[in-house]
């Protein structure tokens, strides 16, 4: 069974470590935040200018000028900050943050990603992406690993504009965990009850396939 | 103590022209000069270029601008949250520059601080550096960004004083203390002026000069974009 969006978020919370500044992407990065362990100290920066941010207010609690990158409503935890948008981005190209989690549109076995443009059909911008990527030590993709046409978004090389290079270190997708070594796409873990026959199938990019593949935990 | 209390938008916008390239602050609705947006739209200024991280929604923020087609060229770093922008980039209607939002920033501190242009990683082995001087410092690749020039600067703070000391709210500050100062005549406008000395000098975000007009704006909508909440 692929994983679903909630449990992609699920497998990429325990790669969130105790003592991360974190910042989540939009869609299902956004998720992760609700299953980091209780027992470890972390902390999520919105580059719109918080550090320490918390869950969604309650109804009738939201305020106007609290929002995530997202532009969702959202509360501060105690110890929280506020800044401008140049220092929210020093925290970020001075790599003061820990961990980058975004979503793609394609990942190529080098590392780079694209996730910002589809020329003349859709152009949103790249938002702080650039600027997480090109400076983020630990970058994880989150994202299906097709795409609703069924094409692989795992590839040799990436067809859409890219938003990076030779910055994603691993990908969780709704099949698998892999790790670009190499040049390529090491796989190492796969979704409960997916084979590696089935990864291979919907990977257009090289895989390292190396031993038995475990099935991750969740 | 300078005054630099003007008495309302009217008399804020005065010497906006067409063709001007402006600066406005907020993310998404969060934080952005509604009042001076507004007074744009009624005196139907035309062709401007427009720097701001994003472009509003349809019918409020920069889309109020949009919609009457007086927005030349849009610099901003995320758009996807306007149809019409959308339709209108693509239809080549307007001029767009994306810039990675961090850099959008930094163009905007480099011009508020006299700084003409500096190095950064993002956007590098993009389209965003095509044509750009690239230089290698260490191991890594850079892209040389330039200070942005502007003519005015529209930003929203919460408080602010008589001598246009400014005090920001939450998530409200944004891009608003970093265009400050970052064109020829900054304009702020706040929900709440009150005379100089009322402010805590140690809680003063932005020092007035950075800001050459201050005013309290008439009304503040803050529109909300997204509402998300959670159950009690």
């Amino acid at each position: 069974m692929a994983l679903t969006k909630e449990q992609i978020a699920q497998r990429i919370a325990k790669e969130v470590k105790d003592g991360y500044y974190v910042n989540l992407g939009i869609g299902i990065p956004t998720l992760v935040a609700n299953y980091v362990r209780d027992d470890i100290e972390v902390d999520f920066q919105s580059e719109n200018g918080i550090l320490g941010m918390g869950p969604f207010p309650y109804e009738g609690q939201e305020d106007a000028d609290l929002i995530n990158a997202g532009k969702q409503t959202i509360t501060s935890l105690p110890g929280a900050s506020f800044f401008d948008s140049a220092m929210s981005f020093s925290m970020i190209r001075g790599q003061h943050v820990d961990l980058t989690i975004l979503g793609a549109m394609e990942v190529a076995q080098n590392g780079d990603i694209a996730n910002w443009k589809i020329p003349g059909k859709m152009v949103k911008g790249m938002g702080g992406a650039m600027d997480l990527v090109s400076s983020a030590e630990n970058i994880i993709v989150a994202m299906m690993h097709t795409n609703r046409a069924g094409q692989s978004k795992l590839l040799k090389e990436c067809s859409l504009p890219l938003t990076g290079v030779k910055c994603v270190k691993k990908i969780v997708t709704d099949l698998c965990v892999l790790e670009i070594v190499d040049g390529k796409f090491k796989l190492l873990e796969r979704a409960p009850g997916v084979s590696v026959d089935d990864i291979k199938a919907a990977t257009e990019g090289d895989l390292i396939i190396e031993g038995d593949i475990p099935e991750m935990k969740i | 103590m300078i005054t630099k209390t003007v008495k309302d938008v009217h008399e804020a916008c005065r010497g906006v022209q067409d063709g001007m390239t402006i600066m406005f602050g907020g993310f998404g609705l969060c934080g952005i000069p509604e009042n001076a947006i507004a007074e744009l739209d009624r005196l139907n200024i035309q062709n401007l270029t427009c720097i701001s991280n994003n472009a509003g929604v349809d019918d409020f923020g920069l889309g109020l601008l949009l919609r009457k087609k007086q927005i030349k060229k849009m610099i901003a770093s995320y758009v996807g949250e306007n149809a019409e922008f959308e339709r209108q980039m693509l239809a080549e209607e307007m001029e767009v520059e994306l810039v990675p939002q961090g850099t959008l920033a930094q163009r905007c501190q480099a011009a508020q601080s006299g700084i003409p242009a500096f190095f950064t990683p993002a956007g590098y082995g993009t389209e965003v550096a095509e044509g750009k001087e690239t230089r290698k410092f260490g191991d890594k690749h850079y892209v040389l960004e330039e200070a942005f020039k502007a003519d005015f600067s529209f930003v929203k703070a919460w408080k602010g004083d008589t001598a246009g000391n400014l005090i920001f709210k939450g998530t409200a500050r944004n891009f608003n203390p970093v265009m400050c100062g970052a064109a020829k005549i900054t304009v702020a406008e706040v929900e709440e002026l009150v005379p100089a000395g009322e402010l805590d000098p140690n809680q003063i975000h932005i020092p007035g000069i950075f800001v050459q007009r201050i005013f309290q704006g008439e009304k503040f909508e803050k529109r909300i974009e997204q509402l998300t909440v959670r159950k009690k």
